[in-house]
């Protein structure tokens, strides 16, 4: 069972990599992060039940504050480059180049 | 008799006989720094200075007089030169103090010639600092009691006669003249500096007293190595072959010039470099003093024989100047037994060639400045005095019997034939050569038709420039027997040089001298029957071949040109090529492949923060599979 | 067998939720599939022993994370569609290859992990999960915990500083903000008023319904327009509002032209303390010609 529960972990973890690499809207690349993060959640509660042992969960519960406080900046950023720019594009926002 | 030691010696004139270098030196330093203030006595300061020199280096000599002959080397200390190896000091002794008075004594004439001649000339006072700086530097190079002092001396003489050929540089012949001779000299001055260089690697030390002394006995090779190459500075400074090219040139510069530079004193410093190194470096037989006699031979008949090619009369007198020294160069290489001819004739050619060269200068100077012979003519019921003063002179070098060059040109030639009867006939066979030429020269300007310009109106030079005529010419005269008969000089310069082992007798009919003077004889009639009885066109015949030769100064000049300059220019272009395409390329090459290479690169950074989050993403992947991979193994 | 079927209800559900977060081009429906993902994480930690985390998960996360989601989209616009076309050459290759990639790697890594049977929970568990996690959390980890702490407060505090916007001007007084609109009444005749509320003269108390004057024709300032131009390109617009909509442009066009000329002939009008259009006329007359074509073109040029 523990394989099963791996292999989706790792189906969402890629999905959600893939889906940064190809959305342009910063706030569904952003839900692609969390999507990435939970797969990981996910690996660790199993690991922690594979192992008998209850810092798997704790790691996870960690996991999910620092991305709560993540999500706070981060969607700060958005807005504030939104009301500047206009846009939400992660595209959009290249001025840093050669 | 090998020369005796050397005496340290302080107080008395000879004590002071730095003045002997410093009242020159200090006239050169008010002239040329003094500016145009100075314009109005600069000539008089100048005058002054060589004169004071000249009555030092006279008391100098009579406080020198009053000693023992065996200790007549006297060494002035002057300050640590090289602290722990060598002292900068003076050395008085005979040698040195027969070159102070010539350089003084004509030096002074000279200046006082200068007056009159460079009377009209705005840079007259320039001309006095730059005479000034030349005796300085000449009287360092002779009094000096090390090899370093020497060079010293040897670059400042070389430095002024640059100055002075050039003086005249709005003329391109007269900068180019003296770039010639400067760059010439460079060439024996090279083989001095490695000369001296090697002295001090073999003895530890530069100083005459020291070499000879010296308790290292370096390998005959090093020996033979070091007098090749002061031979080679010899050669540059004194315009022995091969590096004669330059002197024949520097007749660009004002004739008092070439008469103190270029034919009195700084040409003959060749000679005294090898005399002085003589006991050291050109012992009798060795290689390096019959390389000596070799040049020595070499360069009088070369010399010669452009003498009785050029029209120009100051050439002409160049080339003589350059067979002269040939003589001398002849006679120091052959050892103590020429040593005090050597120098005796160099004294003597020292009065009769400046006699003749200012003799020259005032022909020049009634002849607006026209060198060309072919254009004097009849002169001497215009000009007597120079033309009695030159005729002394011209006199005295062919070797008319008891004038100066007799006696001395005639030790050579018997000193000569006793070391090998080669180079001996090959003397004598100059001897008539140079009879032929200077009669030429003499018939050419002082008798035969008027040949003149339309415009020239000779007259004789003023009291100023014929009153050193005449004092030279008495020099002329009577110095040679004064010197050689009884062996007097040689008896007074053997505490410097050493004596020969036998004196030699002057025979005044021995086989060679007859033969001198026959050969002379005819070299005369000669001249005479083609320039003075016979018309001389105004414009140069076409000549033979051998004309030819003679009038390019025997190729001398194409041989540099192709053997050096041409081959230097390729080597010049080629590197300058190699400059550009190579290292340049290279440098640029690579500046450009860094630049283009990074102007690509540097489109990764498109700013686009997918793409770089692509290039995370990848980097994870691979680096997880590494894992997997190293993990396996 | 239980936990197996709810295994893979939940993993098709959630794979296909995910996928669609990824494809769906409106982030408002990608925003829906990431909750619909997280819930169904959070009965599998539940089904994994981890009832507690299920909780957080369901509490935090579709709670308050998605909340803040849904909030900025908002925010942002949420009536734009992100267009799917890749603008970065070899982008979408390359990541699918990646991710391809890095799936095969981990499916590799996992299938090739030799596993015994799951020891289970219950061990450590035995005071129950909570208690257990808890004792874990103030103990052994109790120094993450404070500092998870500091975290969460360094972040509020940088949101806030973010979210900032400092004024520049002092803020308008109602006195201010009624000379203004007086002052936009007088130069370009707009109604000083407010808007007419919803069923003002309604027939139907409903926001897309529009009020009706009382003359019965529609109110056209109490139509939504973003509700108007979706309904014109759906055809579903009433026509009587189509045509009070375009009289209402045309009119504003009119207005526009009326504005622009009088504009031209008033500078002087604007400048003066009324600022009523109709004076624009007397200055006319006095107005100097010279200066009158150089103000003309850029007045003109701000109208059109």
């Amino acid at each position: 069972m523990t394989t099963h529960y791996l292999v989706l972990s790792a189906l969402l973890f890629v999905i959600g990599g893939v889906g940064v690499l190809v959305r342009r809207n910063a706030i569904v690349v952003f839900m692609c992060v969390e999507l990435m993060l939970n797969a990981c959640n996910l690996a660790f509660v199993t690991f922690a039940r594979q192992n008998g042992n209850l810092d798997g969960q704790i790691i996870a519960f960690f996991v999910m504050i620092v991305a709560a406080a993540e999500v706070v900046i981060g969607l700060a950023i958005i807005v504030t480059i939104f009301r500047t720019r206009r846009s939400a594009s992660v595209d959009d926002v290249n001025l840093l180049k050669y | 008799m090998e020369p005796t030691k050397i005496i340290e010696h302080t107080g008395g004139v000879i004590g002071a006989s730095w003045l002997l270098i410093a009242l020159p030196l200090l006239g050169a330093a008010v002239l040329l720094l003094g500016g145009r203030r100075t314009d109005k006595f600069g000539h008089l300061l100048g005058v002054a200075t060589a004169v004071a020199s000249f009555v030092v280096g006279v008391l100098a000599f009579a406080q020198l007089m009053g000693f023992d002959p065996a200790e007549r080397r006297r060494a002035v200390p002057l300050y640590d030169f090289i602290p722990g190896l060598t002292k900068m000091g003076l050395l008085i002794d005979p040698l040195s103090i027969s070159f102070v008075l010539l350089i003084t004594g004509v030096g002074s004439l000279i200046h006082i010639y200068s007056i009159g001649y460079m009377a009209h000339d705005p840079n007259r006072r320039r001309f006095f600092a730059y005479l000034n700086l030349f005796v300085a530097a000449m009287l360092l190079l002779v009094l000096a009691d090390n090899y370093v002092g020497l060079y010293v001396g040897w670059e400042g003489v070389g430095l002024a006669s640059y100055l002075l050929i050039g003086f005249w540089q709005h003329k391109p012949a007269a900068a180019t003249a003296a770039k010639k001779a400067f760059i010439v000299n460079r060439v024996g001055d090279f083989g001095l500096a490695i000369g001296i260089f090697t002295i001090f690697t073999a003895f530890n030390t530069v100083s005459y007293a020291g070499v000879m002394a010296s308790g290292e006995h370096p390998s005959q090779g090093t020996l033979t190595a070091i007098g090749l190459l002061l031979l080679l500075g010899a050669c540059g400074k004194s315009a022995q072959l091969p590096l004669q090219s330059w002197l024949l040139d520097a007749m660009e510069g004002p004739t008092p010039v070439s008469a103190l530079i270029h034919a009195a004193t700084m040409v003959t410093a060749g000679v005294y470099l090898v005399t002085r190194s003589g006991a050291m470096f050109f012992p009798e037989g060795s290689t390096a003093a019959i390389a000596v006699t070799i040049v020595g031979v070499a360069t009088l008949l070369a010399g010669a024989i452009i003498g009785t090619a050029k029209d120009d009369i100051k050439k002409a007198l160049a080339g003589s100047t350059m067979s002269q020294i040939g003589y001398m160069m002849l006679a120091a290489g052959i050892g103590p037994a020429g040593y005090a001819f050597a120098i005796a004739h160099l004294i003597t050619h020292g009065f009769f060639k400046a006699d003749m060269f200012l003799g020259a200068g005032s022909v020049m100077h009634a002849m607006n400045d026209e060198v060309n012979m072919r254009k004097y003519g009849g002169l001497r019921k215009v000009m007597p005095i120079t033309f009695a003063t030159f005729l002394v002179g011209y006199l005295a070098i062919i070797g008319f019997p008891l004038l100066s060059g007799y006696f001395t040109k005639d030790g050579i030639i018997e000193s000569a034939m006793e070391y090998s009867a080669t180079l001996g006939w090959l003397a004598v066979l100059g001897a008539g050569i140079t009879g032929f030429y200077m009669s030429r020269l003499v018939f050419m300007t002082f008798f035969g038709q008027k040949r003149w310009e339309a415009d020239a109106h000779p007259h004789e030079s003023p009291a100023v420039m014929t009153l050193p005529l005449i004092i030279l010419s008495v020099g002329s005269i009577f110095l040679g027997a004064f010197l050689i008969l009884g062996n007097r000089f040689m008896t007074f310069l053997a505490p410097a040089v050493g004596l020969p082992e036998h004196l030699p007798s002057f025979h005044p009919f021995s086989v060679a001298g007859l033969a001198t003077l026959a050969l002379v004889a005819a070299g005369v009639a000669l001249a005479w029957f083609k320039y003075g009885a016979a018309e001389v066109p105004v414009t140069a015949p076409r000549g033979s071949f051998l004309t030819t030769f003679a009038r390019r100064d025997l190729y001398g000049d194409a041989l540099n040109e192709a053997l050096f300059m041409r081959p230097g220019q390729w080597l010049t272009r080629l590197a300058v090529f190699f400059d550009n395409r190579g290292i340049d390329g290279l440098v640029n090459g690579l500046a450009a492949g860094i630049g283009g290479t990074s102007g690509r690169l540097r489109r990764v950074q498109t700013g686009f923060v997918r793409s770089y989050a692509l290039s995370i993403f990848v980097g994870a992947a691979i680096l997880v599979g590494a894992w997997f991979v190293v993990g396996n193994l | 067998m239980g936990e197996t079927i709810t295994f893979w209800v939940l993993a098709v559900v959630s794979v296909t939720a995910a996928l669609g977060l990824v494809f769906s081009r409106k982030a408002v429906y990608s925003a829906l599939m990431l909750g619909t993902v997280m819930l169904s994480l959070a009965v599998l930690y539940a089904v994994q022993d981890a009832p507690f985390l299920a909780a957080v998960q369901i509490v935090v996360y579709t709670g308050a994370v998605m909340m803040l989601f849904l909030f900025v989209l908002m925010l942002v616009g949420v009536d734009s569609a992100d267009s799917l076309v890749e603008t970065i050459r070899g982008q979408r290759f390359w990541a699918i290859v990646a991710g391809l990639g890095f799936a095969a790697l981990l499916g590799l890594g996992i299938g090739n992990a030799v596993l015994s049977a799951p020891k289970g929970l219950t061990a450590v568990t035995a005071a129950g999960n909570v208690p257990s996690l808890a004792e874990l959390i103030f103990t052994r980890y109790v120094f993450a915990f404070e500092v998870t702490s500091a975290l969460l407060i360094t972040a509020a505090l940088g949101a806030m500083v973010l979210a900032h916007r400092e004024r520049t001007e002092p803020k308008p007084t109602q006195k201010d903000l009624s000379r203004k609109r007086f002052v936009e009444f007088g130069e370009h005749g707009r109604n000083p008023a407010p808007l007419p509320g919803p069923g003002t003269y309604a027939r139907h108390n409903a926001i897309d319904m529009p009020a009706l004057l009382p003359d019965g024709t529609v109110a056209s300032l109490s139509v939504n327009r973003v509700l108007a131009r979706r309904e014109a390109a759906e055809g579903t617009l009433a026509p009587e509002i189509l045509a009070a909509l375009e009289a209402e442009d045309r009119a504003a066009e009119e207005q526009v032209r009326h504005a622009g000329v009088n504009g031209v002939n008033g500078t002087g009008g604007v400048n003066g303390s009324n600022g009523a259009g109709p004076n624009g006329a007397a200055p006319e007359a006095e107005e100097s010609p010279e200066t009158s074509p150089e103000t003309s073109p850029e007045m003109g040029g701000e109208a059109k």
